[in-house]
């Protein structure tokens, strides 16, 4: 079948995009908040009156578009590492006790997990805003309460019909701890599909707080981010395009890649779950 | 029957009391409410005055039934901006945002219904591929951004369509598309999915036999089976749709609940949010509740014992 190919394309993009948040500086033609108002609303270069010198163009201030999305791109990888390792830390052990555990510890995370489920993300996200001091760790926090359920439901089915299986009952028998088993024996057993989760989490977190920043609820200026870059676009949407584009083409661009290797690991983890 | 019902009910009760208790927490956490309200220069006997005033002296667990015994009488204070209960305020812009949610959930089945049919009936084909293509951009393109390129498209470049405010059924065509747009991906793959089964089965294998017209075969007698799963999944979706639709507003100025709680987070205006938040989940548990009870309806096989 052709879909099992390794998605080389996807891995240069989400390559390219880790490459931009860790060493973007480096390489990014100008300072994402330099301004220059002389070269403000150039176009791309391939355009009339674009130059090389601004290849993706400038904004209203004459910043950079293209060494503003490298920066962008080190906001939302920053955000989505933590957020992820900290909704899917939280969601897994949460997700691992109540399968193991069943009874009473199962019934108080199931019933948070619903709680949690019945509030829609973007209105919750919306209190959490009122409260919090804005910026990244707000966008984090507000990403981790999201999102944590999504591990902690699907880990818990996992665990439930791991639990039943002979090698965990041999190891109680043996006289394993409670504690080792769920280290030793469980966690393990679930990591694919951590890895999994975590893959096409990145995808969703990175929309997530393009959308949060740019309702002006997230990340703050001076500080670059792609949902702000888009925010502060909107106003000259009539005379330069690529100030809307740009930005959301590299949003796209990190989340399709994001999504399609994640859709790949599962098929590979899982082939009875292969689309047909 | 019953027994399902009383469980379902109880299950929507204690997930409206958890939000109610979420947002408490939240209020909570947003500081010294007495702060806000009185002077820079008030002494210590005006904030004690005040505290006891509103009550925020006695101890948390009253606090909490206080406010649950408002929140149940719709209260949930003045408004800081508009000085006017924060619920009601609301409650009068909900009609707009229906109204947007409504037509995005139009939009989305409009699209996914044919795609969904095609894309089963000619598998492999370049309709299927199509569809797949639409789904991964469904995904990967975040509705507000799909809005700002209509915008620039549709009515900057091309001004077919107007882009902001509510004016008429043109001005709702644009948000209505941003909005819907997400949905399209996952409803075209169910049905497509169910599609293929049905198609396989035998009674349409009988159909085909019998020589009815492969249209009505498709259309008529394999579509209505097949619109099962969809249909138990467009409450969900509406239901998000409630609270994707507080982004497109924004976007096309759109004046419904979800740009005046976000104008109120911009405030700080809290009251507002409460509300608003509140109100979200308790239409988001009412309809998730409808559409559970409405299996049944639909699939006469699926009736809660």
């Amino acid at each position: 079948m052709a879909e099992r190919r390794v998605p080389v394309v996807s891995c240069l993009v989400l390559g390219l995009v880790l490459l931009c948040a860790v060493a973007g500086p480096w390489f990014a033609p100008h300072e994402a908040s330099e301004i220059a108002l002389a070269e403000s609303m150039t176009p791309p270069f391939w355009r009339s009156g674009g130059s090389l010198d601004y290849p993706l163009g400038t904004d209203m201030l004459g910043r950079d578009i293209l060494s503003r999305i490298i920066a962008g791109a080190r906001v939302s990888v920053t955000v989505a590492v933590y957020a992820i390792a900290l909704s899917g830390g939280i969601g897994a052990a949460l997700g691992i006790s109540a399968g193991y555990f069943g009874g009473i510890v199962d019934a108080v995370i199931s019933r948070l997990i619903d709680i949690q489920m019945s509030i829609p993300a973007i209105p919750l996200a919306m209190l959490f805003a009122a409260v919090l001091p804005p910026g990244e760790g707000m966008v984090i926090t507000i990403i981790v309460l999201t999102y944590w359920t999504w591990y902690a439901r699907i880990v818990r089915g996992e665990v439930l019909s791991l639990r039943e299986r002979d090698f965990i009952t041999v190891a109680k028998v043996a006289g394993v701890s409670s504690p080792m088993i769920l280290i030793r024996h469980l966690t393990p057993n679930v990591l694919n599909t951590l890895l999994v989760l975590a893959t096409l989490q990145f995808g969703s977190v990175i929309v997530f707080e393009a959308g949060l920043s740019f309702l002006g609820l997230g990340i703050q200026p001076p500080q670059v981010s792609w949902g702000g870059m888009l925010a502060d676009g909107r106003n000259f949407i009539e005379v330069a395009w690529w100030l809307i584009t740009m930005p959301g083409i590299a949003i796209m661009a990190s989340c399709l890649a994001s999504n399609l290797l994640g859709d790949w690991l599962r098929d590979t983890f899982d082939p009875k779950r292969r689309l047909t | 029957m019953r027994t399902y019902l009383i469980r379902r009910l109880w299950q929507g009760a204690v997930a409206v009391l958890g939000a109610l208790a979420i947002v408490f927490v939240a209020q909570r956490l947003a500081g010294d409410p007495v702060a806000l309200l009185l002077p820079m220069d008030a002494s210590e006997e005006d904030f004690a005055a005040m505290r006891e005033a509103l009550g925020l002296d006695r101890p948390l667990p009253v606090q909490f039934l206080v406010f649950l015994r408002d929140a149940f009488t719709g209260d949930f204070g003045e408004s800081y901006q508009w000085q006017a209960p924060a619920m009601p305020l609301l409650l009068e812009r909900l009609p707009a945002t229906l109204e947007l949610a409504l037509a995005g959930l139009a939009f989305a089945l409009l699209l996914a219904v044919p795609l969904g049919v095609m894309s089963a009936v000619y598998r492999g084909r370049w309709v299927d591929r199509l569809a797949k293509v639409l789904a991964l951009l469904g995904q990967a393109m975040p509705g507000f951004w799909v809005g700002l390129l209509l915008i620039l498209f549709l009515a900057v470049r091309l001004q077919w369509l107007p882009a902001f405010g509510r004016e008429g059924p043109l001005h709702l065509v644009l948000p209505a598309i941003a909005l819907g747009w997400y949905p399209v991906a996952a409803m075209t793959r169910t049905l497509r999915s169910s599609m293929l089964d049905i198609l396989d089965s035998d009674y349409i294998r009988t159909g085909r036999v019998m020589g009815l017209p492969e249209r009505t075969v498709i259309w008529r007698y394999a579509l209505r089976n097949a619109a099962v799963p969809l249909a138990t999944m467009i409450g969900v979706y509406f239901a998000n749709m409630l609270g994707g639709a507080f982004v497109i507003e924004v976007v096309f100025a759109w004046p419904g609940v979800g740009r005046a709680v976000v104008d109120a987070v911009f405030a700080r205006d809290f009251p507002v949010v409460q509300a608003g938040v509140l109100l979200s989940a308790i239409i988001f548990v009412v309809v998730n509740l409808l559409v559970d009870l409405s299996y049944g309806l639909i699939d006469p096989r699926i009736r809660h014992g």
